[in-house]
């Protein structure tokens, strides 16, 4: 039996939660469309003024890197330790440039 | 008369609250956002090609690999602020345009050539320094999208201003042939660098405007100080001599005295006459003419993979 949430489409939800900070990703909701969704995480999202802007996006449209995977995924940067600042040493007076 | 919009605008301003790419915004604000932001951009795709120039040519392993790193870093900063200035309206086609047909500048410091192997040390130390001076500053700009960007960007770069200054400090202490190759490039890149800060404040056709809507943070001339400022004790551990005869330390004023600059000079490399300014956008026009069949490709994949999953579906 197909319950009517299932009929459903799941949003994740992002809220910035001051002007100026990147959207977060706070969780996501059953809606029937947009606009639907935006309502319904400003419902349930920021009840207590959490945020001054809300992002919703269908999970479906979510291309997501899988963490199993992540080993051989992330392994070109895994041998480039010169890629940070602290690889290199520097003379005391002038380390903190 | 002020439009509600426009004192909501600078009401955000004055509390310090970031704009936001769905704001309102005067149509100004939006354009010298543009102008700064695709300037940026600019200058950190052209800025790939000196120091992409002496990659095949590093001394060492371990230094090509870190060169190679770094200017694969200034691409993706490229991209980063290519993509915030995007969300202001203007797409990445129009941008190149501006830059391939010289409506939109870049930083004029790329326009000179890199001669020696010193000379990629001394853009790491000192032109990603000068750099870093004005995009620390930044970070605190009104543009959310732009800060944002700045805060990410100047995290990344303090590698390359740091193996800039290793690459100089071997040369410092090695030979004498060496040791004279460091300081012809800090001789020929310390005056460039200062003029990375721009025209002094005066001179400078966009700083009010842009300081009252902090986009801009701090003025030309006061960066400029603070990087005069912090690179003399640099230079003094290298060992080399200070390219500025008259620097001299200011105990009323809390900082050094310095010359002034070549402004002549300044204006003509801005103006499409430094050494490089043809062989730049030339470089940048046939690159992007040869990767016409990469983006072509990747279009036709695109449409082979739909087509696939059409004829799997039916």
């Amino acid at each position: 039996m197909t319950t009517s949430t299932e009929k459903l489409e799941l949003f994740e939800v992002f809220v910035r939660s001051k002007r100026g900070l990147d959207h977060k990703h706070i969780g996501s909701l059953h809606a029937e469309d947009h606009e639907q969704a935006l309502e319904y995480a400003r419902d349930c999202y920021t009840r207590r003024s959490e945020g001054v802007s809300i992002w919703v996006v269908k999970s479906n449209d979510i291309c997501a890197s899988q963490e199993d995977d992540a080993d051989c995924f992330y392994d070109p940067s895994d041998d480039k330790p010169y890629r940070h600042a602290t690889y290199y040493v520097l003379p005391d007076p002038v380390n903190n440039m | 008369m002020t439009i509600p919009q426009e004192e909501n605008f600078m009401r955000k301003i004055s509390a310090e609250e970031k704009i936001e790419p769905k704001d309102w915004m005067p149509a100004a604000y939006r354009k010298n956002l543009i102008r700064q932001i695709s300037q940026h951009a600019h200058s950190e795709i052209i800025g790939m090609q000196p120091e992409g120039n002496w990659i095949t040519r590093a001394p060492s392993l371990r230094r090509k690999a870190v060169l190679l790193s770094k200017v694969q870093d200034e691409a993706g900063h490229g991209l980063y602020l290519y993509s915030a200035c995007e969300t202001l309206g203007i797409s990445r086609s129009e941008m190149i345009e501006q830059l391939q047909t010289g409506a939109a500048k870049y930083s004029s410091i790329f326009n000179y050539p890199t001669l020696t192997w010193a000379d990629v040390g001394a853009i790491g130390w000192l032109v990603d320094g000068a750099a870093i001076v004005n995009q620390v500053s930044l970070q605190r700009t009104s543009y959310g999208p732009y800060a944002r960007g700045m805060i990410r960007i100047c995290k990344e770069e303090s590698f390359h201003q740091r193996q800039g200054y290793e690459a100089m400090l071997a040369l410092a202490k090695g030979s004498e042939g060496q040791k004279a190759m460091a300081q012809d490039a800090l001789d020929r890149f310390y005056w460039p660098a200062l003029m990375m800060f721009g025209p002094h404040d005066s001179d400078s056709a966009h700083s009010q405007k842009s300081m009252e809507w902090k986009i801009k943070r701090e003025t030309n001339d006061d960066l400029r100080q603070k990087f005069i400022d912090q690179t003399v004790q640099q230079i003094e551990v290298l060992g080399l001599e200070h390219p500025d005869k008259a620097i001299k330390w200011n105990e009323e004023r809390g900082h050094f005295d310095s010359s002034d600059l070549n402004w002549d000079e300044f204006w003509s490399v801005i103006n499409g006459n430094g050494h490089c300014n043809r062989q730049r956008i030339e470089h940048h026009v046939a690159a992007h003419e040869e990767g016409e069949w990469v983006r072509d490709a990747i279009t036709a994949y695109n449409e082979k993979k739909r087509a696939k999953q059409a004829q799997n579906a039916a």
